[in-house]
């Protein structure tokens, strides 16, 4: 008894990974395929701006606002903490570089996944229940270098900025509880916050995550979009998987570029 | 010969992961003609429409579209092939961000370097022969399904192609609309001196429209003839088709179990 | 949407996207100050205990960041750390000046202290300062006061 049910759980662990590898490798065709049709995004400018309104612009509200209650608990707890150490001056300091370094790419990420990955999932894999895909290849148009191409660098290009907005944001929120609200010297929160964060290993390093997570967002949403089954559950399933895959896919790779990013210290 | 056919498909069968979709398809569809492909659902007529536009490939045999043979294009020539075929897909499939405007002048944006003045000429001329030049402002969302099917029908022939391919134009249409559609199938055929190809289940409809029948049934083709002889026809399976008949060759009940074995009446 | 809102959307966004980059470089990183750029000469000091010092750490004179640490590595032939200090090339140090490695406060970061000594000649691009002092180790410190303290015992029983 005991051998048969380990034999079918081994199987089905096979099953999966198989299942796994062979969808990332659909998912890296797709990737390629994208990146190959990319001419018309740029030679058009007109379908990337676009775009560029939906995936960046529509993103902003969420990011800002969150990006200044983040930095508003930073200088709330991060005060509280360092008082026990006398060290309060230090506050520009640790809400600066927590959000530099790791804060403003990762949940800026997690926002913009769930805000517009998980609509360019939705619209990519309608466009496909109700055939439109189809119908544009049958008009001699390349789905993906008209549709899914435009969308792929909207992304790529709005990520880094709006992670640079939520960490500027994230600092006022923190300027405006540490300095203006309890009252922590002005200047040394902005002088030492100045001495302390490098533009190159801190804030060039967290434009490059940014970007990564740009990437691998948009890639996960448009390619579970472009994937989804053409039904109502299948959409909607394909969207709920966009946002947990996202999601760990961001986490997890913050985890490796962190590694690789910060190894000296 | 060959001219005289813009398609001809040859002992084409087609398979979905081993499972057999058509077997031994031979077809020509004439020029200027409009051609019905007639059968139950599931019975792979829209699986025929894909082949001819290239969309997917057969196990064997092969389709050949105004004397080319469309699996032996690269991308390239396939695309070049698509820009001369119009489809109508079942329920329009009209870009739901695009106005009806744009929808109609997808193509000529994409294809072509008109300017944009002619390109609005053109589209109101197309809006002009479904009747909708009025609603050219409009949302896909804002159209009722009889409307939006026109305005796909517009769209299908916006470059004026020698191939139009209709896939169920009339399911879920109200009598009127789907009168209109069926009027527009024809009347469009004869002025742009295309060819036309209808997949649909709706026998009466198509009987009244078209110039010849094929009728698929299981992958293959059972039955052909002109409307006359479809209607004349003695063939058991064409007559439950046309006349609608609940049960024949076509059973009514999905294979099951013995009726009383399932109701466990035990003798 | 209208194009051409669309189009002032995107642009502001944009806009708003990089000015945050640009405040980010200027106001919260040093891009400003020292550590970029060819504008930097390079001094060699030998500490024979650097501590917790690492690399990048400030530089300062009197207070004042000139520089920060390029690198630190092993000297093999003299058995000591051998640290690279990239110094802002504004600033010049004679010849007799001191290096040392402080602590800022209590619980801060270490970084290397230069004090300017009375030499007429500068020191040049490359060359190394003599004079230098090592980190204060905690350890050392806590030994020797026990050790202070006992010897102060003894003599009191004395």
């Amino acid at each position: 008894m005991f051998g048969r049910s380990a034999i079918v759980n081994i199987r089905s662990i096979g099953h999966h990974t198989v299942d796994a590898v062979r969808r990332f490798g659909y998912a890296s065709r797709f990737l390629a395929l994208t990146i190959a049709g990319s001419g018309a995004s740029f030679r058009r400018l007109r379908l990337l701006i676009r775009e560029l309104y939906f995936t960046g612009v529509l993103s902003l509200i969420i990011v800002l606002v969150s990006g200044l209650f983040v930095g508003m608990v930073l200088g709330l707890q991060g005060y509280h903490t360092l008082q026990t150490y006398g060290s309060e001056s230090a506050l520009g300091v640790l809400v600066a570089l927590s959000l530099v370094r790791e804060l403003g790419p990762v949940v800026s990420g997690l926002l913009f996944a769930s805000r517009a990955g998980s609509a360019m999932t939705a619209e990519i894999g309608l466009m496909k229940a109700t055939e439109q895909l189809a119908a544009m290849e049958m008009m001699a148009v390349d789905p993906i270098s008209r549709v899914v191409a435009p969308r792929f660098w909207a992304g790529v290009i709005s990520m880094p900025l709006l992670a640079a907005l939520f960490s500027a944001m994230g600092i006022f929120g923190g300027y405006l509880v540490g300095v203006v609200l309890i009252g922590v010297d002005e200047g040394s929160f902005w002088s030492q916050m100045n001495a302390a964060v490098d533009f190159r290993n801190d804030i060039l390093n967290g434009v490059v995550k940014s970007f990564v997570f740009g990437v691998a967002v948009t890639w996960i949403s448009l390619f579970e979009g472009y994937d989804a089954p053409p039904t109502a559950e299948g959409v909607s399933g394909a969207t709920t998987r966009t946002v947990v895959t996202s999601s760990l896919a961001i986490l997890g790779l913050d985890f490796l570029l962190t590694s690789f990013m910060f190894r000296g210290f | 010969m060959a001219q005289a056919h813009l398609i001809a498909i040859s002992n084409v069968s087609f398979a979905y992961d081993r499972r057999p979709i058509l077997t031994g398809i031979n077809m020509v569809i004439p020029r200027g003609k409009v051609v019905a492909i007639m059968g139950v659902s599931g019975s792979g007529k829209t699986t025929l429409l894909r082949l001819i536009g290239g969309v997917v490939t057969p196990v064997s045999g092969e389709v050949r579209v105004a004397g080319q043979v469309v699996q032996g294009l690269d991308k390239h020539g396939v695309y070049e092939l698509r820009r001369r075929m119009g489809m109508l897909f079942q329920f329009g499939a009209l870009f739901t961000d695009l106005s009806v405007f744009d929808n109609v002048a997808f193509q000529m944006r994409e294809h072509t370097d008109l300017p944009e003045r002619m390109i609005r000429d053109l589209v109101m001329m197309k809006l002009h022969a479904v009747g909708l030049r009025g609603a050219h402002r409009l949302m896909p969302s804002e159209l009722s399904g009889g409307m939006a099917r026109r305005v796909a029908l517009a769209r299908a022939i916006a470059l004026d192609p020698m191939l139009i391919m209709y896939d169920e134009p009339f399911t879920g249409l109200d009598p009127i609309s789907l009168g209109v559609i069926s009027n527009l199938i024809r009347r469009l055929n004869d002025a742009l001196g295309a060819t036309s190809i209808v997949v649909t289940h709706d026998v009466q409809e198509a009987l009244e429209l078209v110039d010849y029948v094929y009728y698929l049934s299981d992958g293959r083709i059972v039955a052909e003839g002109t409307p006359e002889e479809m209607r004349a026809s003695t063939d058991p399976l064409v007559r439950q088709f046309v006349y609608g008949e609940a049960d024949g060759p076509v059973p009514f009940q999905y294979p099951s179990r013995p009726f009383a074995e399932d109701l466990k009446i035990l003798h | 949407m209208e194009r051409s809102a669309l189009d002032l959307w995107v642009g502001l966004f944009v806009c708003a996207g990089l000015g945050a980059l640009l405040i980010l470089a200027m106001k919260v990183g040093n891009m400003t100050s020292i550590g970029l750029g060819n504008h930097t000469y390079i001094l060699y000091a030998n500490f024979d205990n650097i501590g917790g010092l690492k690399a990048r750490a400030p530089v300062k004179s009197a207070g004042v960041v000139v520089g920060r640490v390029a690198s630190i590595g092993f000297d093999n032939a003299r058995y000591n750390a051998r640290v690279e200090l990239s110094i802002d090339d504004r600033y010049k140090f004679p010849k007799d000046t001191t290096a040392s490695i402080l602590t800022s406060g209590l619980l801060g970061e270490q970084y290397v202290g230069l004090d300017a000594g009375g030499d007429s000649v500068n020191l040049g691009p490359g060359e190394a300062i003599k004079l230098t002092q090592s980190a204060v180790v905690l350890e050392k410190l806590i030994s020797q006061f026990l050790y202070s303290k006992a010897a102060e015992g003894d003599t009191a029983k004395k």
